[in-house]
């Protein structure tokens, strides 16, 4: 990877520092012991039962259909999630636990019922793109999944493109119940173990909490703007 | 846009908005709706002292370290590809967008929310080369379908607009034939920037919050709009802020669930989204060039004095939310693109007091604003300190005055004698109101204020109490 550019660094921080008194701090500052953790506090020693049911509860207030099911039963329920989604069209991440969970051949029985179905290929460059844009429907793995605020956290990487959870009209996310956490401050501290081990970030670390939706007009709440009008989560009952 | 936006004096602005029957009571409900949601969520906490205490500390930390944040953010965007520009000033920031932009020959470009881009000017820079710059906020681009409206408001820019404006707006604007129903509005706006979101060659966003330890920009969103502005077009620059940053993620976790709760009421919005440099080799969807642009435009001016804490904003409109001034005169009175008490604290020290001298008076130092801040910035103290240096500049008042702020300022900045030094506030402002300084007038900002029949009177009680009564019917003015 190259290197960019860095321009006026220098005399923007030498001004910071002037105004505040003091010289150029280079040496590493350390962070302070903070007074407070209230983070730490929400839904502590929580089960992953519980945590799920506090999941639960919070998606009625994102506008999100959850559905729960365990790994057997998914086969089954997965093609009626789809109808009821309005089937056509599907786009989907390039992700092993498509296989894992048994959803490879449930997609194979999309196919041959005559829905499109489009697996994120980095070969086919901006075509991946077109499709997902035209898709009624964008299929993900949740990696991280938050109870309190009903959030699926998505890293992106080469199978995994942006576009899947954002242009289609509908998104469905995958989430396995192992990836249940309390909340937020779970996941920023596993993204935080990645920038302290020095590596290159994913490139996008997307929260994604239910549909798109905005108040803008008037402050009355409405559903579905430029990402996806519905989300619909499944979890799988897996551990 | 700049900072200031709209033209007239001051009370000729407020006397526009106290009129405008409609955006007032579109404000009071937005106030009430807004302050409702925030306060059950915050409620549900528990400990959202606790969560204020945190952000404070974080807040207080990272300016402390300002430039060592910045140092390590920004080697950290470089270090994974993408380009810094540390801008000065406006003509700095303009200077060097305009650039990338002409290098990648780029005609559309696609914006979404930041009010960093508004200060500076940027989309009259950009348009002056030829380029088509489109709004994509569904706020943002009303106004921007409206030959330009400026925003009322930081979180939620067309408040002071109804639906019925919004219709024929899209009617004159984009042949829009269907209702006034904000879901119709809404799916207009969704197909009609679909393709400029596709065309576009440059997207443009602000930045809620930088992360230095790993280079990341953070944006808090719910539209999906900043979602398309960076994963389609093949440049991202963002600009923001010198002081929009966190040192880790950690501390990204308490802003953002703070940003969250305390702007619209929500846990989290739909979108965080978090953008670290390029895409990565092998990704389809993300951009290969990355820019961020890094503005002071005034900001380090005002660190190092009395009114460091107004850095630590994370632009929520708390404050501006539970503000009767606001909630009367509406955000275009205030003359600024940061409208009610932050905007009234902020625009002075970024601006000059020429323009805005008036602002810090448009408060009744009711305090609301400071115990809504979820980073506890003691908002109404720093409006008496500007009121402070107001008057020690111009030493055009009475010595009276003088005495009456010093008085002031000093209980305000003493929290022991602070709930005394409140309970006085009427006596005095009902003294200068009154024009009881020996010349049968008061200062012209308080005398209009009694004017507009907001302000208090001295019945020996704190504003709020007198607010809250008058809310429920029982004032008396
Ligand atoms: S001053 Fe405080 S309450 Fe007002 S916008 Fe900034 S952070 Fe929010």
């Amino acid at each position: 990877m190259t290197t960019g550019t860095i321009h006026n660094k220098d005399k923007f921080l030498r001004k910071i520092a002037d105004q505040l008194g003091r010289k150029r701090r280079t040496e590493k500052v350390e962070l302070p012991k903070w007074s407070k953790l209230p983070q730490y506090e929400v839904f502590d020693g929580l089960s992953k039962d519980e945590l799920l049911d506090q999941f639960v509860l919070q998606c009625e207030n994102i506008h999100t259909n959850v559905v729960v099911t365990t790994q057997a039963e998914l086969k089954e329920m997965f093609p009626k999630i789809i109808n009821d989604l309005g089937g056509k069209s599907i786009v989907h991440w390039k992700d092993p636990r498509f296989d894992e969970y048994g959803l490879r051949e449930a997609l194979e029985n999309q196919k041959k019922s005559g829905v499109s179905v489009h697996e994120w290929n980095k070969d086919l460059g901006k075509r991946n793109i077109e499709k997902a844009e035209q898709a009624n429907i964008g299929i993900t793995f949740s990696d991280v999944t938050l109870a309190e605020s009903g959030t699926c956290v998505l890293h992106s990487d080469n199978g995994k493109g942006r576009s899947v959870s954002l242009l289609p009209e509908k998104y469905l996310a995958i989430i396995p119940k192992s990836t249940l956490v309390p909340r937020m401050t779970q996941a920023t501290d596993k993204i935080h173990e990645i920038a302290q081990k020095n590596g290159r970030m994913p490139s996008c670390i997307n929260f994604i909490s239910g549909p798109s939706n905005s108040a803008d007009i008037e402050l009355r709440l409405v559903v579905g703007v430029h990402g996806p009008v519905k989300a619909t989560y499944i979890v799988i009952d897996d551990k | 846009m700049g900072v200031k936006i709209g033209e007239g004096k001051f009370f000729e602005r407020v006397d526009k908005g106290i009129n405008d029957k409609f955006m007032r009571k579109a404000v009071k409900e937005a106030q009430t709706r807004l302050e409702g949601r925030k306060t059950q969520t915050t409620e549900e906490m528990g400990n959202w002292e606790d969560w204020r205490d945190l952000s404070e500390e974080i807040r207080q930390h990272t300016l402390e370290n300002l430039d060592y944040y910045l140092d390590q953010f920004v080697e950290n965007v470089a270090k994974q590809g993408g380009h810094v520009f540390f801008a000065e000033d406006a003509a700095e920031a303009n200077e060097y967008i305009t650039s990338v932009v002409k290098k990648k020959e780029a005609k559309n470009i696609i914006k979404s929310k930041s009010m960093v881009t508004e200060e500076i000017s940027m989309n009259e820079a950009l348009e002056e080369l030829g380029c088509n710059v489109v709004e994509s906020d569904l706020g943002e681009w009303i106004l921007q379908l409206d030959d330009h409206d400026p925003p009322s408001h930081i979180v939620v820019p067309a408040l002071h607009k109804n639906k019925e404006q919004i219709r024929d707006t899209f009617r004159d604007k984009r042949k829009y034939d269907k209702s006034s129903d904000p879901n119709e509005l809404a799916q207009f706006a969704r197909e009609q920037l679909r393709k400029d979101f596709l065309s576009a060659e440059v997207g443009i966003t602000g930045c809620n919050f930088a992360v230095a330890e790993s280079g990341t920009v953070s944006l808090v969103t719910n539209e999906g709009n900043a979602r398309m502005a960076t994963t389609l077009p093949k440049t991202q620059i963002t600009v923001m802020g010198m002081e929009r940053i966190v040192p880790t993620w950690k501390e990204l976790d308490i802003l953002v669930s703070m940003l969250c709760r305390s702007a619209v009421g929500q846990k989290l919005t739909s979108y965080i989204t978090g953008l670290t440099a390029t895409k990565e080799e092998g990704d389809v969807d993300g951009p290969e060039e990355f820019h961020v642009v890094i503005v002071d435009n005034g900001r380090s001016k005002i660190l190092g004095t009395q009114f460091q804490s107004a850095l630590q904003c994370i632009r929520c409109a708390a404050c501006i939310n539970v503000c009767p001034v606001y909630r009367h005169v509406g955000g275009h009175s205030y003359g600024s693109i940061y409208p009610g008490p932050i905007g009234a604290v902020l625009t002075p020290l970024l601006e000059g007091y020429d323009d805005h001298k008036e602002l810090p008076y448009a408060s009744t130092l009711c305090a609301a604003c400071t115990d809504a801040c979820p980073v506890k910035i003691p908002l109404h103290e720093l409006l008496v300190e500007h009121r402070r240096v107001i008057v020690e500049q111009s030493g055009k008042s009475s010595f009276g005055e003088k005495l009456a702020m010093k008085g002031y300022a000093y209980a305000a900045s003493n929290p022991s004698v602070y709930k005394i030094g409140s309970s006085s506030a009427p006596s005095f402002i009902g003294h200068v109101a009154k024009g009881e300084d020996g010349h049968g007038k008061g200062p012209g900002p308080v005398k209009l204020w009694t004017d507009i029949r907001d302000l208090p009177e001295p019945t020996g009680d704190t504003f709020r109490k007198w607010y809250v009564n008058r809310e429920k019917g029982g004032g008396k003015s």
